[in-house]
This record gives C-alpha cells, structure tokens and sequence, in this order.
C-alpha cells in the first residue's frame, strides 16, 4: 500500500507530460492518466503469476519514463515541469489551494463511508471478498482517491517528494498505535504537523520548501522509531530481571 | 469409491450439495467431476496431500472459484447467483500480523457486509461481537493487537469472526496448522462444542492422526474424491495410497485406527528398526 503511492506519483507525472502535450486540463488528464495506472497495477497483480511489487514497478516506471522520454522529445516543456518534479510549495495559486480543499473533503468523506470496506479490504483483501465485501471495487474507489490526491499535491511537493508524504506520516502513527482507528487519526496529525514543521524549517534553515517537508517527516520518523526502538528494550530488560508484566494475557492455553 | 456409512445426525436435509463439480483458477481445473452432500449437523474433515485441492473445495462452496462444470448448491441455492451464508477462517499462516488491527476490530470484519447502509459498525455489530467473543473467552483481549495473542486465542479471534454473524455452516482451512498440541487440542474441542450446538462444520487438515482420526466423517481428496466414510472405514492402505501416492501403512490400537506416515528411521545414526506397523 505504501509503494502503490510512491509509484502512483510517479506514473501521475506521465500523465501530466501528456495531458500538457496534448492540451487536456491538467488536474484532469493527469487523474485519469494515475487512475488508469492504479487499475492497471490491479489487473497485472490479479494475474497471480506476479507480485504486486512487480507490477507497480513496471506500471509506474513505465509511465514516468513517458513522461520524461516527452520531455525531451519536446524540450521547449522542460521548464513547465519543475515544479511538478521538484514541488513549490510557495508559489501555489488559490486554485491549487481550492483543488486541494476539495480533494481533501472528498477523501475525508470517502474514508468516512467506505471505512469499514476500507479495514477488511487493507487487512485480506482475498478473504473480504468472501465476507460479501467488493473487494474490487474498493481498491478502485481507493486508487482514484489516492490519484486525486496526488495530482493536486504535484504542485505543492513534487513528484520527487510526494511519496515520503504520503508514506511517512502513516508509518510513524503506525510505530506508535497498534490500533487502525487510532492511525487513521495520528497519520492525520502527524502529516499536519510535518507540513507546518516543514515549512517554518526551510524559512529559518533557508532550503526548498518540499525537501525541507520531507525530511521534517523523515527526522520525526527516526524519533519514533528511536522511542519505540527505547520502549521496548526497555520491556525487554525488565522481563529479564523479571519486573516485567507479560503483555500476553495468562489463559489456560498457552505458558 | 468406498461407500459411506450413513450419517449419524438428526438431520437429514443437505446444507451443501456439490454435484459433478470440475473447478479451479485461471482457466486451469484443480478438482475434476468432484460430488459431495454435506448434512446439517455434520464434522466433515477434508484430507490429502498439498495441492491436491482441499482448499479449492472449501472455496467452491463459497462461490469463490471458477466453476467449470457442475454446480454447488448451499442451502438449495447455487453459489453462481448467491453469495452463501458461511463462516470461513482462513489459514493464520496468510495473515498479516503487523497490521494495525485490534481482536474487537478483526471480529467485526465479520458484520462488514451486514449492514451495508451504515458506514461504520453500529452498536449492534459491537454487541454481537462482544457476545461472541465472551462466548469464546477472548472477551478481556478485545483491545489487544492480534500478534499479542497467543496461537490458541488468535484462532478462537478468526473464528469469532466466521461466527459473529451466526452462520449454519463454518469452513476452516487448517485450523489446527502449526499449532502446539495443546492448542490444537484447544481448538478441536471448540469445534466440537460449536458442532453440538448445530454448526455444520467442514474443514481441511493435514493431520491424520491427530485430527482426521478424531471426526466422525473425512473425505479423501486427490484432485478429486478418492473416498468418504467414517475414519475406520477410509483409512485403508489402499485409500490412502491413492490420495498420496505413497506408500502409508495403517494399524488398529483399541479400536482407534492408526497411521503410520512416514514408517522409517531417519538419520546415519538411527539403528535399523523396522518401524512397520502389522498390515491390516
């Protein structure tokens, strides 16, 4: 799930190359272009024969070469992209801050109702189909949130930087809630205050706006995983100078 | 094929019939002109070697493989056009351990399709599967994560997901895979209560002689039906050379039928013991 991001923002940038090529709006072409990837990634995974690591791999790669291979087919584009590659936080227009709002309440309101398809889906996926859970068209429905989302986000960090976005502030409400509800929330957080952390970073430290996001994530990361990494050694070190309270409930199965 | 004994319970109506059955994936046949009637009320033990499609079978009666020929039918309704009303607890080795998620959260997974105009669990998903749970004694362990539990109560969590929605019919695929003896002893004897209050039951084991033995009917399986009967009845060497094409010798102790898997000693230091039990 987290790699289907990375990739996605990196299949979404073909799709904006062509989409300016081609004179298509761009917030357009480049959702349909990462929606029709997502679908893609899906239908190469279901083969069975290859791994959805794989597929994404291929897909993505694929697609961001495209965009690329355009760019220097056309060189007269290359400066329109340096945003979408590298991100500006910055510079973004009130249309930009618009799209973001309104894909930001969609994909709220999406979570929202499709929660409990979203858990089961995300967990086992194979077995939820058994469950009477549309598997399938959970996962679409999720790939053209997460396309919309990374569209409107091209702007703001880049290509380059999106996927650590997208990725690191669930992986550290991760590191510290063993509960899907709870990460559904901390993630929020986390990505909120890496976003507002990030930025008063690069005003005082002076670099660019999304690398100086992303690394904020990344630094927040290390701290969790360094709090987590402490947490438990120091559980470990009680239980063996036998302080430590088990955290497995006694039952009569299992000693 | 052997003939069965008839069946021992107070129903007699079918809850699963799969008549003349070729499936499989992807174009590709698993199981080849396969027919079983499971009753309401029966243990059903499915047993062969790996690949040789138990799991498929479990599956064709959710509906869940490409049927080729034949149909399967659940409570007279062919799982072509409905979706069943089972229970069904995968194997634990396919789980995701590191996911976020609660015993309370996978037990609800459950009643995900339930209630479909609510996009959360309501109040009555929650006491459904806190009723549940208590019924399974995992009650205290709702808030923990599932790679916190033990083997024994991480089995008892899948099954009260299989069982929150109270189906007449709960499939396991190997429920009893890579768990201790005492937890699989644990679990059998869940089954058995579960199966005494009028769950039909069909699962697959590898186990012969600590599972199979122990239930009161078994279907041998070898890309198709090679027997059914009570274990006494099936476990012949003939039957069982035929569902594993090997060889596996079988002996009788107190009226038990015993499996001798794998007759051998192993190892250059193991003396040269014939460990073959007296052919039947």
């Amino acid at each position: 799930m987290a790699y289907i991001g990375h990739g996605l923002s990196h299949a979404i940038f073909g799709g904006a190359v062509v989409s300016y090529v081609m004179s298509i709006n761009f917030l357009i072409g480049a959702s349909v272009w990462g929606f029709l990837s997502a679908l893609l990634i899906n239908l190469t995974t279901r083969q069975r024969r290859i791994g959805a690591d794989a597929a994404i791999g291929i897909v993505t790669t694929a697609s961001f070469a495209m965009g690329v291979a355009l760019i220097s087919r056309f060189k007269t584009f290359t400066r329109s992209f340096d945003a979408a590659l590298f991100g500006n936080v910055l510079g973004i227009s009130d249309g930009d801050l618009a799209a973001v709002t309104v894909v930001a309440l969609t994909a709220a309101v999406a979570v929202f109702l499709g929660y409990k398809y979203l858990l089961f889906t995300a967990f086992e996926p194979e077995i939820a189909r058994f469950y009477g859970v549309p598997s399938g068209w959970v996962d679409a429905g999720l790939a053209l949130v997460l396309a919309a989302v990374i569209v409107v986000s091209l702007q703001v960090l880049g290509v380059t930087m999106i996927a650590a976005a997208l990725v690191i502030p669930p992986v550290v409400a991760r590191l510290l809630t063993n509960d899907f509800n709870m990460m559904l929330v901390g993630s929020i957080i986390v990505g909120a205050v890496c976003g507002l952390g990030g930025l008063y970073a690069s005003f005082y430290v002076d670099v660019s706006s999304g690398p100086a996001v992303v690394l904020f994530s990344a630094a927040l990361f290390v701290l969790a995983l360094g709090y987590t990494s402490i947490r438990r050694r120091l559980a470990t070190g009680r239980g063996r100078f036998g302080r430590r309270r088990s955290t497995a409930v006694p039952d009569d199965t299992d000693t | 094929m052997l003939h069965p004994i008839p069946h021992q319970y107070e129903h007699e109506e079918p809850i699963v019939e799969i008549k003349d059955v070729t499936c499989g994936y992807d174009g590709s046949p698993v199981l080849r002109d396969v027919s079983l009637v499971v009753k309401r009320g029966d243990f059903v033990g499915l047993l062969g070697p790996s690949g040789s499609g138990k799991t498929t079978l479990l599956r064709s009666i959710m509906g869940a493989v490409s049927l080729y020929e034949g149909d399967v039918l659940v409570d007279g309704r062919s799982v072509r056009t409905n979706r069943p009303r089972v229970g069904y607890v995968p194997q634990l080795e396919t789980i995701d351990w590191n996911f976020p998620v609660t015993v309370e959260q996978v037990v609800m997974m459950g009643r995900t399709s339930e209630s479909v105009l609510f996009p959360w669990f309501s109040g009555r998903d929650r006491g459904m599967a806190r009723q549940i749970m208590e019924r399974l004694s995992i009650a205290d362990l709702a808030g923990r994560h599932i790679r916190e539990l033990s083997g024994g109560q991480q089995q008892r969590a899948f099954l009260a997901r299989a069982l929150v929605s109270s189906p007449r019919l709960l499939l396991l695929d190997e429920p009893t895979m890579g768990v201790d003896i005492k937890t699989r002893d644990e679990v059998m004897h869940l089954l058995d209560e579960l199966n005494h209050q009028d769950v039909t039951i069909v699962m697959t084991t590898h186990e012969i002689n600590s599972v199979a033995a122990h239930l009161p009917w078994v279907v041998c399986i070898n890309h198709g039906i090679v027997a059914e009967g009570a274990p006494n009845d099936v476990f012949t060497p003939q039957i069982l050379r035929r569902t594993y094409d090997a060889e596996i010798h079988v002996t009788r102790y107190r009226g038990m039928t015993l499996v001798a898997e794998s007759p051998h000693v192993f190892g250059r230091n193991g003396r040269k013991t014939d460990m073959t039990p007296e052919r039947e």
